[in-house]
């Protein structure tokens, strides 16, 4: 079995999933995420060697669509939705890195 | 150590926006330069609810891309790749991960040597961000806008192998690969519009080592000239670095035209973990054998299989100047017309590589046989290669009949026995430089010929007047 | 109340006998009345539905059919998108939205005849078994005001047992249309995954959740499974050529069928006492009425929870990435940067069960920790499908409990989210294997309150399933509390 989740565990991960929690939080979750984890012991501890993973229950593929142009939404109707929008464009708050 | 006893070591990774119609996952136009978000619809924008449905065209070619590159096409799955980012309208990439469509084939460049391909995926581009703020850059802007026309467009990412030493190297590389892109039909290619964009990993090592250097990603070079540049700055950087005692550490870097640097993009703390897991609203592509080689068949031949066809028919190396040019230039239809009507493979390429080149506008509208007349008047001196320049020239410009344009310039091919009697007659008119070269003083022979030249009015055949003045010498 | 209300008023509408204006009314007056009390609702569209239903009425009056639904008022859960309609996944997050775009199954309902009579609450983001995780607070079962609906779909449920709406459709990731139907004593099917179109189903777990009916018969919600059911080219995995149909065989008994009663499911953990009675009572009944009923084993689905707790909350984790403050939904104000404004704008925006499985799913992606988690979840995946493979060659149907009690208490589960998750223990495992499954009003418990069974079938197997639960409703013992007089 995997070491139990620790707090600094679950700050890394409100980090990734970028959310903010209390010190209380981070505690009652720690606690919450740890019990379900061990509940999960059980899977953890299964043979599955040369178990193929599901992905998907269905077994189908190539799903394709034809390259053909299809009216999308219109412009004002979306950006009226947004938080902030400027000259047509989504405006948000100043960006600090480059993409990845 | 010095700068030589050092070996750079580069992989690229090339990603190509595809020509399709329509977007990867829905059917919003795929168009450049549109006003902001007009093309756009709940796909692509990302709205809660919204699904996927994969574009047949984009996989298509990413088959024809594989195919060119000579590698496996195999049956494919697409991941999510996690990352919070506002030009991701999900904060997840859908992308191809551990099962890509294309695996393992291999570029090969114009001097014969090849390059690995280690995969070519299909993923979907993002939108753009605008920065506004004084320095209209990222860093000091006071907020940013969002267009997200170009997010979904389909990509295909060539990853390369780490094959390349030099940039001259990468960028002899990327320079075929864009070639080859091209010619699948599938990318237009141009690395100005941001549709073609090329990573460097770069790192060095002492020459002859075995194992690889530490590398560093990097990014933002939008031409093949600031790749090479990039490249060498960054290897530079790297030896310096390491001669210092330093270490290199793996990171991404952005290159800045300006100054001519990278720098560090961001801070280590900040890594992504990208919690890559199978996009559970798709299903694996599985292209049947049918569909690959009937792709395979209708791929049109590729720059380095035209480049040897060119090569073959003039005699040359295939990466040869003027081989690549006709290539490049796509002249190599003229030049296989004009070999099958009779002209030489080699004259025609030089022809071909500089006059029909250098107005390459009207090269479309030049009649292949009436090139290959001029060619073969030429080759059998019935022009001389000034001659046959000045009625190229008029047959680019104007169209007709080769031997009717030759015959109004008054180009009269001399006879070889006329030819013969003016090199006589020059030698008796100038004993004192005919007896130092006739003395093995090669460097008096321009002027003799220039003297033949005056003789004949400019018809003389240059080449045979000198094998006849060598001719006369022993 | 008739045995079918839905296909009743559709049939009293199509002969010009009812007007569904008229009928919209009587279920509004209902909604008037106790709505207050039992919140249902998000959004009541009393204005929308009474132009459909003029439209509708109108259509008859022109000879022209409505189609099946024709009238019949229909509760919608609150994560299918609705053009121009807010659709709220009952979290702050998503308050105020307008979708530009309706989902194919409110397409198809529309298209139908059918009338949108309002949008029903729901756990936020379909995550949670009791409707208490609703930003706009909890709904309650019409059945005893005290107790939840069960969840996440408890709105839609609790809409059809309170007679505001004769049917409903809900969504079901995890047992979130089958636990609360049980719950109010209703039925609720959720058909094979890609039998009915997921586009503009906000997604919790793309690969487990499917869109389904509740009713108050069996034959009605044939009636409106056959309606959604269908190839939609706008879901990837929406399968391709004719559905299954529910109606075929309602009336064809269960004479010779062979029915298994699955023995990790009947022996889960934390059933009470008599939920295993009401299922070993149920499959009783089948025998006698021609079935020939055994105890089958599925080894695997005793992992169904463990892998189901890993899988969702991954899926979740990246399907709710998306709610970032830029495009739509909430975003905090006073933010200094991007970054800050994710973190503040999603920590404002998601409840507590939300962030607890977007951190847990989070953490099973995460580097160093996907094959312990993510993956062997998926291979369990694989074992619980194999399992049922091997049972379905000896039988037609399976037999289980629906949810492990009657109704509990508001407040009961809320301080223990893996007691909270143990509500799903027999739901789970038709939604891993991609299988339909349905719940069906069996009798009452001690509490007078509604026990449901559930009838699971393999992939594409509704008529099979609705033949057997025509029957067991046939069969059913009398419920305890019924709301409507
Ligand atoms: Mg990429
Ligand atoms: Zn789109």
């Amino acid at each position: 079995m995997a070491t139990p989740i620790s707090t600094a565990d679950v700050a890394h991960v409100a980090r990734l999933a970028r959310l903010a929690l209390s010190d209380e939080e981070l505690d009652q979750f720690t606690g919450q995420l740890a019990a379900v984890l061990a509940h999960a012991a059980d899977i953890e501890a299964l043979d599955t060697a040369g178990v193929p993973p599901t992905a998907h229950a269905l077994p189908i593929h190539n799903v394709l669509r034809d390259d053909v142009v299809v009216a999308g939404v219109d412009r004002e109707e979306v950006l009226a939705q947004a938080p902030a929008a400027e000259s047509g464009r989504f405006r948000v708050p100043r960006i600090l890195g480059e993409a990845p | 150590m010095s700068r030589s006893e050092w070996e750079m070591v580069i992989g690229l990774e090339v990603h190509t926006e595809l020509r399709t119609a329509t977007k990867l996952f829905c059917g919003c136009a795929n168009h450049f330069g549109d006003e902001p978000n007009t093309n756009v619809c709940p796909v692509c924008l990302g709205l809660p609810g919204s699904l996927p449905v994969l574009n047949r065209t984009a996989v298509e070619y990413a088959i024809r891309i594989g195919t060119a590159l000579h590698c496996t096409v195999q049956p494919s799955l697409f991941h999510r790749k996690n990352y919070f980012y506002p030009d991701m309208p999900k904060d997840y990439q859908i992308s191809q991960y551990d099962v890509p469509i294309n695996a393992d084939g291999w570029l090969a460049l114009p001097d014969g040597r090849r390059v690995g391909i280690e995969r070519a995926h299909i993923e979907e581009d993002t939108g753009k961000s605008t920065h506004v703020g004084e320095s209209g850059r990222i860093h000091g802007a006071d907020h940013s806008l969002v267009d997200y026309n170009r997010a979904g467009v389909p990509l295909v990412e060539i990853v390369g192998r780490p094959d390349l030493r030099s940039g001259d190297d990468a960028r002899i590389y990327v320079d075929e690969l864009r070639a080859i892109l091209v010619a699948t039909g599938a990318s237009d290619g141009k690395m100005e519009e941001g549709s073609l964009r090329v990573d460097a990993n770069v790192s060095v090592r002492p020459r002859g080592a075995a194992d690889l250097g530490t590398r560093c990603e990097i990014k933002n070079m939008n031409s093949l000239r600031s790749l090479g540049r990039a490249i060498e700055y960054e290897a530079t950087r790297q030896i310096t670095l390491l001669e210092e005692g330093g270490t290199v550490s793996q990171e991404t870097r952005h290159w800045d035209e300006g100054t001519g640097r990278t720098s560090t993009m961001r801070s280590k703390e900040d890594a992504y973990d990208y919690r890559y897991f199978p996009e559970p609203d798709l299903v694996p592509i599985v292209p049947s054998e049918e569909w690959i080689r009937a792709v395979a068949d209708a791929l049109p031949p590729m720059p380095g299989d035209r480049r040897s066809a060119v090569a073959a028919a003039a005699k040359l190396a295939p990466d040869a100047d003027p081989v690549v040019t006709v290539v490049r230039l796509d002249l190599d239809s003229l030049l296989h017309a004009a070999v099958a009507a009779g002209a030489d493979g080699g004259l025609a390429v030089k022809r071909l590589a500089n006059e029909v080149a250098s107005s390459l506008e009207r090269a479309a509208v030049l009649d292949p046989v009436a090139f290959a007349t001029v060619v073969q008047m030429e080759s059998r001196s019935a022009l001389t290669p000034a001659q046959a320049r000045t009625v190229l020239k008029d047959l680019l410009e104007g169209g007709g009949d080769p031997a009717a344009i030759a015959k109004a310039h008054g180009f009269e091919a001399m006879a070889s026995d006329a030819l013969a009697d003016a090199v006589d007659q020059v030698i008796a008119e100038n004993p004192g430089e005919w007896e130092r070269f006739a003395g093995g003083e090669d460097k008096v022979q321009g002027f003799l010929i220039g003297k033949i030249k005056a003789a004949t009015g400019g018809n003389a055949d240059l080449k045979e007047a000198s094998a006849l003045l060598r001719g006369r010498r022993s | 109340m008739t045995a079918n209300p839905a296909a009743d008023i559709a049939g009293a509408i199509r002969r010009g006998e009812k007007t569904a204006s008229g009928v919209l009314e009587e279920h509004l007056a209902r909604v008037q009345a106790r709505e207050p009390e039992i919140h249902a609702f998000n959004l009541v569209l009393e204005e929308n539905a009474r132009d459909t239903a003029a439209q509708i009425d109108a259509a008859v009056a022109r000879g022209v059919d409505p189609g099946p639904l024709a009238g019949v008022p229909i509760a919608l859960k609150d994560n299918l998108c609705t053009r121009g309609v807010p659709t709220t996944c009952s979290s702050r997050m998503l308050a105020g939205w307008r979708p530009p775009y309706d989902a194919t199954v409110v397409a198809r309902v529309t298209a139908a005849g059918a009338v949108a009579i309002g949008k029903t609450n729901l756990d936020e983001f379909a995550m949670g078994s009791s409707t208490e995780n609703s930003a706009f607070g909890p709904t309650r079962n019409p059945l005893d005001p005290s107790r939840v609906p069960g969840g996440s779909s408890g709105g839609s449920a609790a809409a059809v047992a309170a007679g505001f709406a004769p049917l409903a459709l809900g969504s079901d990731t995890g047992g979130s249309i089958r636990q609360p139907a049980a719950l109010c004593g209703v039925v609720g099917t959720k058909p094979t995954y890609g039998v009915v179109s997921r586009y503009g189903l906000v997604a919790f777990a793309s690969s487990l959740d499917q869109i389904g009916p509740f009713a108050r018969s069996v034959g009605d919600a044939a009636l409106l499974f056959d309606v959604i059911a269908g190839h939609d080219p706008a879901d990837s995995t929406s399968l391709a050529g004719a559905p299954p149909v529910a109606s075929a065989a309602l009336e064809h008994g269960v004479d010779g069928l062979r029915v298994g009663l699955v023995t990790e499911l009947v022996g889960a953990e934390g059933l009470s006492g008599e939920v295993v009675a009401g299922t070993r009572a149920a499959a009783e009944a089948l025998a006698s009425a021609g079935a020939k009923v055994e105890e089958v084993s599925v080894p695997a689905t005793v992992y169904g929870l463990s892998a189901y707790y890993l899988i969702a909350p991954a899926e979740a984790s990246s399907n709710l990435s998306r709610y970032d403050g830029v495009r739509y939904g909430h975003r905090a104000t006073g933010a200094a940067d991007i970054t800050d404004m994710y973190i503040a704008s999603r920590s404002e925006g998601f409840g507590p069960e939300v962030k607890r499985r977007i951190m847990l799913g989070t953490y099973a992606l995460s580097a160093g920790y996907y094959d312990a988690y993510y993956g062997q979840a998926q291979k369990v995946r694989t074992l619980i499908i194999r399992d049922f493979e091997v049972a379905y060659q000896s039988f037609d149907v399976l037999l289980s409990p629906t949810a492990p009690g009657t109704a509990f208490p508001l407040g009961a589960k809320t301080a223990d989210p893996l007691l909270m998750y143990l509500n799903d223990v027999c739901t789970i495992p038709s939604n891993l294997a991609g299988h339909p499954a349905m719940s069906v009003p069996w009798g009452a418990g001690a509490d007078g309150l509604p026990l449901g069974v559930q009838v699971l079938a393999p992939a594409l197997g509704e008529t099979v399933m609705f033949q057997v639960a025509a029957t067991l409703e046939r069969l059913a013992p009398a419920a305890g509390r019924k709301v409507e007089s």
